[in-house]
């Protein structure tokens, strides 16, 4: 199953940690209910090199309760059934090149992003997650030059992340000028053949209307997981994805948010 | 001699390549910062004016040659001819300041004001705090906590140098999670700031420019060691490995000749031995790794030593034959250290009594028989383990 976005509207994708609480599939479904377009699952990694506290924090609690990529894999198989929009798993290359592409398709994965998997070093996998029917998204950074945005968003499956500043995954107070500077550049490039979806730092309704306006739509995790790691409970971040999505649905009303 | 030549790889293959390690894993925002550091080497390496500058303060400032000092009363009590190549007396007390100084050059040749660099035992965050103070750049030095209770002797020097010292919590707060955090900042630095890792690890160039900074080591002993054998070359060349710089810059004099090249792993920290291959810091080795793919924490007495990854060239020279890595146990190592004081009045780091241990178990067996010739590289010097050995 690759991934189907729905046409005529900026997209949602909210993130959980994988196996960051016994119930964490939950979110999955709560986030689907409030509206979101696609789902994204994060494997937690030992050594996640482009998150910030927040990631890390709920990465390290995920590991630290014994969470492991098969018994998350085998979650996810179990909501398989409930869960009407695609899976997009987020991890790092060693833990993608562990587990292998075959677990991933028979968990009903539909997308995968390995941010430590640059242009260079992705082509086997590519060739790998084609033939298993899984859209390997590549990523997109402020640093990257014109022509090389061009070979992401033609090599780029399902969507192309725009990884909206130079820094690490976390909350921030605003929308950085580079974000949308890297959104218009990408939406250049792609041409309309794929859309365009922003993240790292989009937190508030408010953010995400302003960033979905630039790209196609909006990647939102640090300041959903940290509603997690404080306690909040599914339908406490149903409430949140509704906000996020009310606010890229009418994104004139929270301009000024 | 072809054979050896081809195992070993003066320059990576395409791509950062050592055999089906190395590599560039890193987040896309850093690759045209890992390619401008690769134009920056190659163009400079190329350049008698840099290579020269880089001579006079190797010479001048960090005092090389480093001596070789013949360990004679321990040769007498093992029947072997075991020579010491003396990094413990390069200045800031480690080998750590010959890459250091080449990257602070490179880093002022880009135009770069800070560096960035992660550390374990603190040597090689001394030597880049002090190639930092030498050339006008701010220094900021990650370190996990632990590493820093470890360590306070370094964490004072950097400090006195002028250095920012960031205790890293994350993770298993060692070497590992420091060089987590270095890799993030870089990301959201990289306009001015150098990462200036201190490893033959990390995304290509850095294994391999690393390699050539510390490659000072290997060719300087070649030609010591050729003035005091009649062989020309010693039997066995041996250096500890926790990332593997001392050792890879110290083979790189030896490669092309019969010496055979012994890496000595920390038993609780061998990615060489016991890990497999995997992605962490910016390349693919041999990594110490659990049955879910999550990275082990290792366990060395030696600060340095305890990382649970290796370079990608010591996996392929590994893996292909040209070099053996073998581990010894903290008991072996303090019992090295100490052997090593009272017969040579040397105090040498916790790192490198890993090589001493080595020698002291194989001399007169068949591993290193009776009559052997031996160059040890001693990466380190012990002030700073004092704390840690009373």
């Amino acid at each position: 199953m690759t991934m189907r976005f729905p046409e005529g509207r900026r997209l949602l994708v909210p993130y959980v940690t994988g196996g960051l609480t016994t119930d964490w599939t939950d979110y999955l479904l709560a986030y689907q209910d409030a509206g979101a377009d696609a789902v994204e699952v994060g494997l937690p990694f030992s050594d996640p090199m482009l998150d910030g506290t927040t990631i890390q924090q709920a990465a390290d609690r995920a590991l630290t309760r014994g969470a492991t990529t098969d018994a998350i894999l085998a979650d996810l198989t179990a909501v398989g059934d409930r869960l009407s929009i695609p899976v997009v798993v987020m991890t790092y290359a060693n833990l993608v090149l562990h587990t292998g592409v075959a677990k991933l398709q028979e968990a009903g994965v539909a997308g995968l992003i390995v941010p430590d998997l640059p242009l260079e070093e992705s082509g086997p996998l590519e060739q790998e997650t084609a033939a298993a029917g899984i859209d390997l998204v590549l990523l997109a950074a402020p640093s990257t030059p014109d022509d090389r945005l061009q070979l992401i968003c033609r090599r780029s499956r399902g969507f192309v992340y725009a990884v909206s500043v130079m820094g690490v995954t976390g909350e921030r107070a605003t929308v950085a000028p580079e974000t949308t500077v890297l959104a218009h550049r990408l939406k250049n490039a792609a041409k309309g053949r794929l859309p365009v979806l922003i993240g790292f730092g989009v937190s508030t309704p408010g953010q995400a209307a302003v960033a979905g306006r630039a790209g196609d739509g909006v990647v939102v995790a640090s300041a959903l997981m940290r509603r997690v790691l404080d306690g909040a409970t599914p339908a406490d971040l149903s409430h949140d994805v509704a906000a996020l999505r009310a606010a890229l649905d009418d994104p004139i009303e929270h301009r000024a948010a | 001699m072809t054979v050896i030549a081809t195992r070993y790889l003066r320059e990576p293959a395409v791509g950062g390549r050592f055999g089906e390690f190395g590599g560039r894993f890193v987040p896309e925002a850093l690759i045209p910062a890992c390619a401008a550091v690769e134009e920056a080497f190659r163009d400079a390496w190329a350049d008698a004016g840099f290579r020269h500058q880089l001579d006079m303060f190797r010479t001048r400032y960090a005092g090389r040659p480093t001596a070789l000092t013949p360990a004679w009363n321990l040769s007498a009590e093992l029947g072997i001819t075991l020579l010491l190549k003396r990094e413990d007396l390069a200045h800031t007390g480690s080998h750590k300041i010959n890459n250091v100084l080449g990257q602070a050059l490179l880093a002022q040749r880009m135009g770069k004001t800070r560096l960035i660099a992660e550390t374990g035992a603190g040597q090689h965050g001394v030597a880049t705090a002090t190639a930092a103070a030498l050339f006008g750049l701010r220094a900021t030095v990650y370190m996990g906590e632990r590493d820093i209770d470890r360590q306070a002797l370094n964490v004072a020097r950097m400090q006195l140098l002028g250095a920012e010292v960031v205790p890293v919590t994350a993770g298993s707060r060692t070497l590992k999670d420091a060089t987590n955090e270095a890799m993030r900042q870089w990301v959201a630095a990289v306009d001015d700031s150098h990462f200036c890792l201190g490893s033959v690890a990390g995304p290509h160039p850095y294994p391999w420019m690393i390699r050539e900074f510390q490659s000072v080591i290997g060719d300087e002993a070649r030609r010591q060691v050729a003035a005091e054998l009649p062989t020309g070359v010693p039997d066995v060349v041996v250096a500890c490995v926790g990332g593997g710089s001392n050792a890879a810059g110290t083979f790189a004099g030896f490669a092309d000749t019969t010496a055979r090249l012994i890496g000595v792993e920390a038993a609780g920290g061998a990615a060489m031995t016991d890990g497999t291959p995997g992605v962490v810091h910016g390349s693919r080795s041999l990594v110490l790794q659990n049955a879910d793919g999550q990275v082990a924490e290792a366990h060395s007495i030696a600060a340095g030593l305890d990382y649970p990854g290796v370079g990608p060239e010591h996996a392929h020279l590994g893996r292909s034959g040209r070099a053996t890595y073998v581990t010894v146990s903290d008991d072996e190592v303090l019992a090295a250290l100490h052997r090593l004081a009272r017969a040579e009045g040397i105090i040498c780091a916790l790192e490198s009594a890993h090589a001493v241990a080595w020698v002291l178990r194989a001399a007169g067996t068949d591993e290193l028989p009776r009559g052997s010739t031996v160059l040890l590289t001693l990466s380190g010097r012990g002030d700073k383990d004092l704390g840690q050995l009373r």
